[in-house]
């Protein structure tokens, strides 16, 4: 039984963060911000010379509001740890980002769930980015072995002339249970958008992923990009789908997804579409078995055939 | 060190192999000439066991042991390795990662010596990955510097200069001789004849099938003489084939 109090809550939740490849250090840091959610408690919340973090708890869960003020750079990583420790529990992050012009920070966050048997994890973000402003935003889940959550991650991105989104999801550690990503993103004149996830599929996992991005100003680029490994009865719907609207606008959707054995199913739907004669966009699905000449030129080196598909596998998760 | 007697392989039924023997000694460079479509690579994915590749009839015979029905990773375990003319791009595996894991284990001060050797500058190169995001040249160095790596009994290098540019060409000579002094026989499988002046000895491959075995200035004369101007590539007249 996990105990109530807000210190112990704290220290399980922060030694979870820290199995689950979190710095302990990075939440203790005076010079660096940070966020402690559990369930929906805020258990820490410390922002920097620049950066505003303001909370409100409410019953479901936690409403954020991440400023970085105009014009400011933020040297280290902001450090964000949300989680839900009981078997059960319900945790929504209502997240709303402002990052104004010319700012620039990158983000961590681990999202832990190592004892999840009916867990449900949710986010619905709003986020503007100003102009040449940059944000890079790093989420990883560690889910232990239950598999019984639900990660309903929706975010909705705005990103101004110049401005910058990077994004990555890492679900690698742990049954990932049922996942729905869903994010979209609109690039204004010279924008770029970068949206990346990572999972590694197993059991009876039930994984969907839409990736959005809008070219709408000139010059935006966008890349969507998903990896996906898939064994025992896991199942995969990556939809990747970039809009090209302005001149020399360009995207490109690129997903790869492995499938391991007999039973586990990927589908892959890249949607490419232009709306100026100028734009570009392109993309590229590739599903199968791990290649064959990968896995000989490790064996060659004297791998056995599963520590081959296991480097191969770790190297796509990378 | 690697006998290989009377091989037969068809593939869709194909001949591509064609009664071949092959004799390689311990510490020897061999090379292995001849032109495109001759049976060179498959050659090699047979000596390697490469899915795909076990041989209809024959056997392959390494350190006295019938190794036809291995596979790669026993093959590797043996002490065979392969570079491939096009090596594999696998995303995510870092060049210091790749060098890391063949069977040898090399240390950080080992795997720098043997960039060093194949002209790639470590600090830029050993945090990179083994992806599309190397040139064509660059990839076969890394895959010249894994097998070097690993310490190999023997060495098969399949084009070993294909991709790589002129200038680079010594560097590669030097690490294949350097390879070998460090206890790698080798086999050099080829269609230049610069390559082959390195080796101890040369076999001339047409058809699948070994036409000549000799030193290599002889060898480079009589592929020249009679498979380079040949009209008929594949189909070895009688007189060629001894």
């Amino acid at each position: 039984m996990i105990g109530r109090s807000v210190e112990k809550e704290y220290a399980g939740l922060v030694d979870a963060y820290e199995k689950a490849g979190g710095s302990r250090d990075a939440l203790t840091a005076a010079d660096t911000a940070r966020l402690v959610i559990h369930e929906n408690k805020v258990l820490g919340a410390e922002g920097i010379g620049g950066l505003k973090i303001d909370t409100r708890e409410i019953e479901t869960g936690v409403d954020i509001h991440l400023v970085v003020e105009e014009g400011t750079k933020i040297k280290k990583p902001v450090h964000l740890c949300f989680g839900v420790l009981p078997e059960e529990g319900l945790q929504e992050i209502i997240m709303k980002v402002d990052a104004r012009d010319n700012s620039e920070v990158s983000v961590i966050a681990h999202c832990i769930f190592p004892n999840a048997v009916k867990v449900i994890h949710r986010m619905d973000a709003d986020i503007k980015i100003g102009k040449k402003a940059k944000f890079d935003y790093k989420e990883t889940h560690y889910h232990g072995e239950n598999g019984g959550i639900e990660v309903i991650p929706k975010a909705v991105v705005r990103v101004d002339k110049g401005g910058i989104w990077q994004s990555s999801m890492t679900l690698s550690d742990g049954l990932i249970g049922k996942l729905d990503y869903n994010f979209e993103v609109f690039c204004q004149e010279e924008a770029v958008a970068e949206l990346i996830v990572k999972a590694y599929g197993r059991k009876n996992d039930d994984i969907k992923i839409l990736e959005r991005i809008h070219l709408d100003g000139a010059g935006a680029r966008g890349l969507a990009k998903s990896r996906l490994v898939l064994s025992d009865k896991a199942r995969a719907e990556v939809k990747g789908e970039t809009y090209g609207n302005a001149p020399d606008a360009r995207g490109h959707v690129d997903c790869i997804e492995l499938v391991n054995g007999t039973e586990a199913v990927a589908i892959a739907i890249p949607i490419v579409s232009v709306t100026d004669d100028k734009a570009k966009v392109t993309h590229e699905a590739a599903i199968g078995s791990v290649d064959k000449r990968q896995l000989e030129t490790l064996m060659a080196r004297g791998l056995e055939e599963d520590e081959a598909v296991d480097v191969i596998v770790k190297g796509i998760l990378k | 060190m690697l006998q290989v007697e009377n091989l037969f392989l068809n593939l869709e039924g194909k001949p591509i192999i064609n009664a071949l023997n092959l004799h390689i000694e311990r510490g020897e460079i061999h090379g292995v000439l001849g032109e495109n479509g001759t049976g060179k690579s498959t050659l090699a994915y047979l000596i390697m066991g490469s899915n795909g590749y076990r041989p209809n009839k024959g056997k392959i015979i390494f350190e006295g042991e019938d190794i036809s029905h291995l596979t790669v990773s026993q093959r590797a375990k043996r002490g065979i390795s392969l570079a491939w003319q096009e090596p594999a791009r696998i995303e995510g595996l870092s060049v210091l990662d790749y060098l890391s894991l063949s069977g040898s284990k090399p240390g950080l001060k080992r795997i720098y010596e043997i960039l060093q050797m194949v002209g790639m500058d470590p600090a830029r190169y050993l945090s990179r990955y083994i992806d599309a995001t190397l040139s064509g040249g660059e990839r076969k160095r890394i895959e010249l510097a894994s097998i070097i790596a690993m310490q190999p009994k023997l060495a098969i290098l399949d084009e070993p200069d294909s991709g790589i540019d002129i200038m680079s060409m010594p560097i590669i000579l030097n690490s294949i001789t350097e390879m070998n002094k460090q206890g790698s026989s080798v086999l050099m499988i080829t269609h230049s004849e610069q390559m082959v002046e390195m080796a101890h000895s040369v076999s001339v491959l047409c058809a699948g099938s070994i036409l000549r075995t000799g030193p290599p200035a002889e060898m480079s004369r009589w592929f020249k003489e009679n498979c380079q101007s040949c009209v008929h590539i594949n189909e070895p007249t009688l007189e060629n084939m001894g």
